[in-house]
């Protein structure tokens, strides 16, 4: 019976986790192929893939890798990007269910992403199974995707290349969008941030610093703003 | 690249990117209460997306105005509450009929 009803939430976690994993394969497409260009091999790209599951971290990574010896930009530039899911575990370590804990979270801990976050939040409890079912589709999308992007990438018409190098942007967006129509204040830190980023962009002098670093110099400035001028109430 | 430099980023990345997540999780037993603290973490997630899908968005696609109505549909349809996997979707297929008439 118990083994019963682990199946089930194990199943639940898979259902809900197939949009996600169909988002995922057209990001790690755009990914596999961006790899490729850059001078990967197929099975590098996957390994990045299969180790991280991140989507920024990766496309920010892949491009410090092709300059040898940039081990600190490395360490600076995903804690800086990645640095958004020790919030998410911490806030995820807060609504999880009693047995899930010591090795389960270790094991499980490394599935978190924007999107799984998301989605697990909308449990009441978030027990291991659902978890484990959770990660499961997205995983397998975005190691394959890589794949396949790799691979195919190059017989692929320009068109589609083009045309999927919008999707990562798309599930930013549509990760922003909502937050910022609930709640005001997000819009004020994203205006910041986003201002910010395109004076690095377009300013000579911002152009001398590597794009991980300032990124992660807007994200925090407009963050630190932010709890500044519009501290979060309560019970949000 | 080498093979050895490949494996030693790829295994500084997994590992930041690992123990990025799962410390906090196995650590964090007790609430945060910190006002300021949970503020920041709260805006965070938020703010880093912002910096890196903007003005990058701009470039992700072979012509500007193709990806510029791009990131429009995205943000029609994240607004109207559709799934990330739609929005992602919609959003390519914008731009792939933007570029049919370029």
């Amino acid at each position: 019976m118990k083994i019963f009803r682990k199946k089930l939430h194990y199943i639940r976690g898979l259902k809900a986790g197939i949009p996600i994993a169909l988002g995922y394969l057209s990001v790690s497409f755009t990914f596999g192929i961006m790899a490729v260009s850059y001078g990967f091999t197929w099975w590098q790209a996957l390994l990045i893939s299969a180790f991280n599951i991140t989507s920024a971290g990766q496309f920010a990574g892949i491009g410090i890798m092709l300059t040898p010896g940039n081990y600190l930009e490395m360490v600076i530039t995903q804690i800086t990007i990645n640095i958004r899911y020790s919030f998410m575990s911490i806030s995820l370590s807060q609504k999880v269910d009693d047995k899930f804990k010591g090795v389960s979270r270790w094991i499980l801990g490394f599935g978190t992403t924007d999107e799984i976050f998301a989605v697990s939040m909308t449990e009441e409890k978030v027990c291991r199974s659902y978890y484990a079912g959770l990660i499961t589709l997205p995983f397998l999308g975005w190691t394959l995707g890589t794949l396949f992007g790799a691979i195919l990438g190059n017989v692929l018409p320009d068109r589609l290349v083009s045309a999927l190098g919008l999707a990562i942007y798309g599930m930013f967006i549509a990760i922003v969008v909502p937050e910022m129509k609930k709640i005001k204040a997000v819009v004020y830190v994203v205006a910041l941030s986003m201002a910010m980023s395109s004076f690095f962009y377009y300013c000579p002098m911002g152009q001398k610093l590597s794009s991980g670093l300032s990124m992660s110099i807007c994200a925090v400035f407009a963050a630190v703003i932010g709890a500044f001028c519009f501290p979060v109430k309560e019970e949000e | 690249m080498e093979l050895k430099e490949f494996f030693i980023y790829l295994f500084i990345m997994f590992g930041v990117t690992y123990f990025i997540r799962v410390i906090p999780f196995v650590a964090i037993k007790s609430k945060i209460n910190n006002q300021w603290m949970k503020s920041f973490l709260y805006y965070i997630p938020y703010s880093v997306l912002a910096a890196m899908t903007f003005p990058a968005v701009l470039y992700a696609t072979s012509s500007m105005l193709s990806a510029f109505i791009g990131l429009l549909v995205a943000v029609v349809f994240s607004y109207r509450g559709e799934s990330l996997t739609k929005v992602a979707m919609l959003a390519c297929i914008a731009v792939f009929l933007t570029e049919l008439f370029l």
